[in-house]
């Protein structure tokens, strides 16, 4: 126990130590597709009834924003011990897979959450109500991040090179990002991009984050919360199947 | 007592590589051991299967009685490595860089030990610059440092004054005899041979992954038993034991003895021809000898 709450902390130290890029950077950016977007298409008919489309791009954008960054934050930890070769240090002391595991996606969720709030506190004032079910926005922040924190400690243990991990990311965890209904109602796609977004979980994790917010989503967010929980649960057994094994860290 | 450590019929292959080929021995309790062999014979595939940072394809190990895989927590627990790279957490000081080695072992107030640790490694002055400042030799020191803040009874170090100055290899060995003298058992692999003569008193030779030697210091440089005397003498050396001689340095007749049994004969001989023997030195033989002959199939 005392083992993971050590490197859990480390963890935590190494990305507060850069804040300003691990989590002020990442709040601007949300900020300036807010203010564009929002600039772009005011005029777009409301998402849902009575739900402007500014406000509804908000719990978007900020759940794209903590997606990105729990994932940014276990990988690139990951990847950078292994090639500084420090990792050594967290090979050799008596760690389970389970601690070892559990450090890394839970300061991903903390990067993530951390930027969640920083994001919905610079755009609330383009209209953002207070969550009419704070519960459920809470779940879905939590497991959103979870999930994301999760593939980057797969995809960190994956990656041998600096250049595969940025294929990972560029490739498969932005184009999910982006095109999961953070800029849009899925509901608004011609049928072939409908089909394609309900097989996206992180469609499903923004969906059910909006629904917190707004009562309303393009989906039930229990069927949100199955296929997010869902992933969650897969994505973890594979990790900490891929940490047991000692792929590509035991040799 | 369980021996320290405990390798048995270990094999490990890395593609057509034969790594270390069926390895087997012990290092008893509070020995001094030497890891020997050139590069790429197996030593450091050897440590880091001990370490649990390989999995051998057969064969297992036991610390201090533990088997590194099934009882991985109590074998790391008892065992300390100094990796042979140089590295480090570039985002932290010397001192959290110790306290997080201590976490991770499950400890925490480790702050008194951490302290004499700072202090005997000469690094208390350096306990809160960050690692990125540190020159090389105060980078491996506070490697020792982590190796050593779980006070494990067993610690091995890889090559650990490989590019180190002589001030801090000097100061790093009388730590570490300190440490054995203290009931450690220690492992070193070294490319220093007078290293592991001076330190040491049983040694094991790795080569091609295969175990060529396995014995006590002294046992070992008996090995290459043809030995050198040197003679000063009172007059020339008599014709009979010209055969014998291989050289003359400053005024002083070296010959070659295959056995120092020989030297008996040698002696009867000079008295005989009344030539007295004002100096004597028997030239030891080095490991590095040994060593040499060795690994260019002379022995083993």
């Amino acid at each position: 126990m005392q083992g993971f709450l050590t490197l859990f902390r480390k963890e935590l130290v190494r990305f507060w130590k850069v804040s300003f890029q691990t989590v002020a950077a990442p709040v601007l950016t949300a900020l300036m597709y807010q203010l564009i977007f929002s600039h772009v298409l005011s005029r777009h008919a409301e998402a849902y009834p009575g739900v402007g489309y500014t406000a509804f791009l908000i719990p978007g954008l900020a759940m794209m924003s903590m997606a990105q960054n729990a994932f940014a934050n276990s990988s690139s930890s990951l990847i950078q011990s292994k090639i500084t070769g420090n990792i050594v240090f967290l090979l050799l002391p008596p760690l389970t897979a389970l601690e070892f595991f559990a450090a890394y996606m839970l300061a991903a969720i903390v990067r993530g959450l951390a930027v969640g709030a920083g994001v919905l506190v610079v755009t609330a004032w383009f209209g953002l109500p207070l969550p009419s079910h704070p519960g459920w926005a809470l779940l879905f922040g939590l497991l959103g991040c979870g999930v994301l924190g999760t593939l980057g400690v797969i995809a960190g243990i994956w990656a041998e090179k600096f250049d595969q991990l940025a294929a990972f990311q560029n490739f498969l965890i932005m184009p999910l990002t982006f095109l999961s209904g953070v800029f849009y109602s899925i509901n608004s796609l011609p049928p072939f991009w409908y089909a394609v977004s309900h097989v996206n979980p992180v469609f499903f994790m923004i969906d059910g984050f909006r629904y917190g917010f707004f009562g309303q989503a393009d989906v039930s967010p229990w069927l949100s919360l199955g296929v997010v929980g869902g992933s969650f649960i897969l994505l973890s057994g594979l990790a900490l199947w891929l940490i047991k094994s000692g792929y590509k860290l035991r040799h | 007592m369980p021996s320290a450590i405990e390798i048995q019929a270990v094999s490990k292959r890395y593609g057509a590589l034969q790594a270390l080929d069926d390895v087997s021995f012990r290092v008893e309790s509070g020995e001094f051991f030497a890891l020997l062999g050139p590069n790429g014979a197996g030593k450091t595939t050897l440590i880091s299967a001990m370490a649990g940072l390989s999995r051998p394809d057969s064969g297992s190990i036991r610390i201090m009685g533990h088997d590194v895989v099934r009882d991985f927590r109590a074998a790391r627990m008892s065992l300390g490595v100094v990796p042979q790279e140089l590295v480090f957490d570039p985002f932290l000081s010397v001192r959290e860089t110790l306290r997080f080695q201590s976490g991770y072992f499950g400890l925490t107030r480790n702050d008194d030990w951490i302290d004499e640790l700072l202090f005997k490694l000469g690094l208390a002055d350096k306990a809160n610059a960050n690692l990125r400042a540190l020159s090389g030799g105060m980078k491996r020191r506070v490697m020792v440092a982590q190796a050593l803040v779980h006070r494990p009874p067993v610690m091995v170090l890889d090559e650990p004054t490989a590019g180190v100055d002589v001030e801090l290899r000097q100061s790093l060995w009388a730590f570490v005899k300190e440490l054995n003298e203290a009931g450690h058992t220690i492992v070193l692999t070294t490319h220093y041979l007078e290293e592991a003569e001076t330190l040491c008193n049983r040694i094991a030779m790795l080569k091609r992954g295969k175990l060529v030697a396995l014995e006590s210091k002294d046992k070992l440089l008996q090995h290459g038993k043809e030995r050198e005397v040197a003679f000063k003498l009172s007059a020339p050396l008599p014709d009979s034991l010209l055969p014998s001689k291989v050289r003359e340095e400053d005024g002083r007749i070296v010959l070659k003895l295959t056995d120092l049994s020989q030297l008996e004969g040698v002696l009867a001989t000079l008295r005989e021809a009344g030539v007295r023997v004002r100096e004597l030195n028997v030239v030891e033989v080095d490991l590095e000898s040994v060593f040499v002959n060795m690994m260019h199939g002379g022995q083993g």
